[in-house]
């Protein structure tokens, strides 16, 4: 059984930092905001999305320490609708969409495939340059009046009622919206013309084929949304009437035209992340994915069937039981790729050689919450349940055990497994299993008690509610108190790595995707030689060429002297 | 990324270049579909709820200067894709004469629209306090066909019998007439923009039978904009005008 820290100490021994690579090659603040290079624009994102990670969690901390009694003591209930609607509207637009395809997409798509950056380079720092745009129009939104008509933006309140900064916000979404379209056009046409030699689409990693089921989402779905909030901004500068029923105009129609692209959203927030756990899987227990083809399919068959069920979320608005009918039936019939992953991931583990590093504490963190998140979302789909549970607390910890179980632990295993890529060096081992476990515990403690409330029948985005649920309302705000602690750890420890963190080496793990056959950190142009690839995916037992990684992360046994 | 010559860093050979710059604008073009679409899918809604205003709505359009744009677009699109035939052989002053052509086009028809918005704004239909559907009725001017006004007054009164809240609803016809046309003008205006880089482009001689890619990308994007405008013109001017 070899210890981890010696195995940091034996790979530090080996490997020195590469003298020139991404981070060094050119220098001062116009060489990295005017930057090409797919790598630095992924760092530029990976800075921009925890900038808004911190704004829709301070959004939370309020909401939570609010919630610690029954009458609401923090704040107004009009104060409170802000604070949800802000809270929501900066997570998942300016966090969740964007985090693992703009940061780990942006990063580590060219180098998986062998490419030396994505087809069009300088629309991908457009992409960034548009999300910083929109970005600020939120900013200026929430810090001007706020926004207080939910995320959802239901109309007639957000585009005639509403006494909130709504136009600028829906103007800041919109052309946040744009940064994804052009960062999944950008992902579409790279997987499809800059493969390596050898790199077939069958043996693309599984993150890939991920990013690329979500690249069609982004391209298919954000137009719709964009051009419904639009429509949205120009009914409340010009007073029209489009989804305003005192001017004959249809507020069924503008949910429709809502859900239609933020259904399939929450594809795009949770398919990345099913693409990083099946490459921590495999890595972690030493063994080639099980079902390979049948994980990539379900991918496309997820970001497909996602667009047949948008009207899962209206069930009671009145739509005609026959619609409610199909709608339902296809929800459930979405959960049938994703439930094939969640078996493949296990099958993959069994009888597998499984380390606890800490991408596989988030990997399989993500196993657990996403199979709650995701079995209640089926609850959800049935028509006679969802009638008693729609709009309660039981909707909001179903989609928290999906975005923060699932992607946003999704986004952190990822971050820590391909860390030592992105900066050359190791993070902590021990801190950061440590910060794992503390960020589970929080995360549980802070929701499952939430379907509980639901299920009892607390509304949600209440700013009050009855006092016999105080009690878990007092152990969900612990839960997120300790849960802040699991963020704010590996904020402090990856940072300290950069500077004290061991020297990895081209491949630590060892992991077997191209990625790992260059520098860490990489050079600019990725690869000094074009790769060819010879070789199926995750393929651990006969690499010869992934021998001395394993024999210097002690995987195994150095060979005996006088065997050379 | 840099280039040498025409090829940009990222790339291995201009062929990869080509397809990627060619995939890339299909993909936006889908993108595109999808935009326009929720407010067409809006526009075939709203029609089926309220046939009888959108009905007039239709009927204030002028059928003539809708037609005359229909084809300025369908030429501006022959002329351009001649463009793109030329610099694939070569012949740079024709790919050239092509571009100012099209160009020539598209700015004509982007004034036929703004003299069609101009009359909206005098008859008072553009959304707003001031919209109402039976100003031109009520207010004829000097050099209006009387026998014209009497037909559009005996059109309006059978209509606000049908339909009460006629101008409110009107009202949405042309909210969603200036949303989808002033949507489609935005684009060729951007196209136009687009056209005037290319015409620079095409006189310094950067296209060869080799290298024509922003002349076939930015061709497909104008017919893009072109068949946007087929699928308006019949569902805005030609739909139910004589009910």
């Amino acid at each position: 059984m070899h210890t981890p820290t010696s195995t940091r100490a034996a790979v530090g021994a080996v490997y020195k930092m590469p003298q020139e690579h991404y981070l060094n090659s050119t220098y001062g603040i116009r060489s990295w905001l005017l930057t090409t290079d797919h790598k630095r624009i992924a760092l530029l994102y990976l800075l921009s999305v925890t900038f808004f990670f911190f704004v829709g969690g301070m959004f939370a901390t309020i909401i939570r320490i609010h919630l610690m009694t029954p009458r609401g003591f923090l704040v107004t209930p009009e104060t409170y609708n802000k604070l949800f609607t802000m809270h929501g509207v900066a997570m998942i637009f300016f966090f969740l969409i964007p985090s693992i395809p703009a940061v780990l997409g942006n990063f580590a798509l060219p180098l998986m495939i062998g490419a030396k950056d994505l087809a069009f380079p300088k629309i991908n720092l457009l992409s960034w340059y548009l999300y910083i745009l929109g970005g600020c129009f939120v900013l200026y939104s929430f810090s001007t009046g706020g926004l207080d008509t939910g995320w959802t933006f239901y109309t007639p309140l957000s585009s005639v009622y509403s006494n909130s900064a709504v136009t600028p916000a829906v103007l800041g979404i919109f052309i946040n919206g744009f940064s994804s379209i052009l960062t999944g056009l950008n992902f579409v046409v790279t997987v499809h013309t800059m493969r390596a030699p050898g790199m077939t689409w069958f043996r693309l990693p599984l993150f890939v084929w991920a990013q690329y089921a979500t690249s069609i989402i982004f391209i298919l779905g954000t137009p719709v949304i964009a051009i419904t909030l639009l429509l949205v901004g120009l009914e409340r500068m010009f007073h029209l009437g489009f989804f305003n029923p005192a001017l004959g105009g249809d507020p069924i129609l503008f949910q429709h035209l809502f859900w239609f692209y933020s259904h399939p959203a929450v594809y795009i927030m949770i398919l990345p992340a099913m693409g990083v756990i099946s490459e921590i899987i495999p890595t972690f227990a030493r063994k080639p994915i099980f079902g390979y083809s049948f994980i990539a399919g379900s991918s496309i068959a997820i970001a497909v069937i996602g667009f047949f069920v948008w009207a899962h979320h209206m069930f009671l608005t009145g739509e005609s039981v026959y619609a409610a009918l199909a709608f339902s039936f296809l929800s459930y019939l979405v959960a049938i790729p994703s439930a094939v992953k969640v078996f493949n991931w296990t099958s993959t583990l069994y009888k597998g050689s499984i380390s606890w590093d800490t991408p596989m504490l988030y990997g399989l963190g993500f196993i657990g919450l996403f199979l709650i998140g995701g079995l209640t979302g089926l609850f959800l789909a049935c028509l006679g349940l969802d009638i008693h549970i729609h709009d309660t607390y039981f909707v909001v910890a179903h989609f928290h055990y999906i975005m923060v179980g699932g992607a946003v632990m999704g986004y952190l295993g990822g971050i820590h497994f391909w860390w030592p890529k992105i900066s050359g060096r190791l993070y902590p081992e021990y801190l950061a299993r440590v910060s794992a476990i503390i960020l589970f515990t929080g995360f549980n403690l802070t929701f499952f008690p939430q379907f509980l409330l639901g299920y009892l029948g607390m509304p949600r985005r209440y700013h009050s509610y009855p006092p016999e649920f105080q009690v878990l309302n007092v152990m969900s705000t612990a839960g997120a108190s300790i849960l802040a602690l699991g963020y704010l750890l590996p904020m402090i420890y990856l940072v300290w790595s950069l500077k004290y963190g061991t020297v990895a080496g081209p491949n630590p793990w060892p992991a077997t995707g191209l990625e790992w056959k260059t520098d860490s950190p990489p050079p600019t142009e990725n690869f000094l030689v074009t790769p060819e690839v010879t070789w199926e995916p995750y393929d651990f037992e006969t690499r010869p060429d992934l021998e001395l990684d394993h024999i210097v992360a002690g995987k195994l046994p150095a060979p005996a002297h006088g065997d050379d | 990324m840099h280039r040498t010559g025409e090829l940009y860093g990222q790339f291995e050979t201009l062929e990869q270049q080509k397809e990627s710059a060619a995939l890339g604008m299909w993909v936006f073009l889908a993108t595109e579909v999808l935009f326009f679409g929720g407010l067409f899918m809006t526009y075939t809604l709203n029609r089926h709820y309220y046939g009888t205003a959108f009905g007039v709505g239709s009927n204030t359009l002028d059928l003539k200067l809708g037609g005359v744009n229909t084809v300025i677009l369908i030429l501006s699109s022959l002329t351009m894709a001649m463009s793109v035939w030329a610099s694939h052989i070569g012949k740079r002053k024709a790919t050239t004469a092509f571009l100012v052509a099209t160009l020539i086009l598209g700015t004509a028809f982007l004034g036929v629209k703004v003299i069609e918005y101009k009359q909206k704004f005098d008859h008072h239909l553009v959304p707003g306090h001031h919209f109402q559907i039976d100003y031109r009725a009520q207010h004829p001017a000097a050099n209006d066909d009387p026998k014209e006004i009497e037909a559009e007054k005996e059109e309006l009164s059978k209509a606000f019998a049908k339909d009460p809240d006629l101008n409110a609803h009107a009202q949405l016809y042309f909210s969603l007439y200036f949303g989808m046309t002033g949507l489609h003008a935005l684009h060729m205006i951007v196209g136009a923009g687009m056209l005037v880089w290319l015409i620079r482009q095409s006189i310094i001689g950067r296209f060869t039978p080799t290298y024509n890619t922003p002349v076939e990308m930015i061709g497909l994007y104008w017919h893009f904009v072109d068949i946007v405008w087929i699928y308006l013109f019949p569902l805005l001017y030609l739909i139910d005008r004589h009910q």
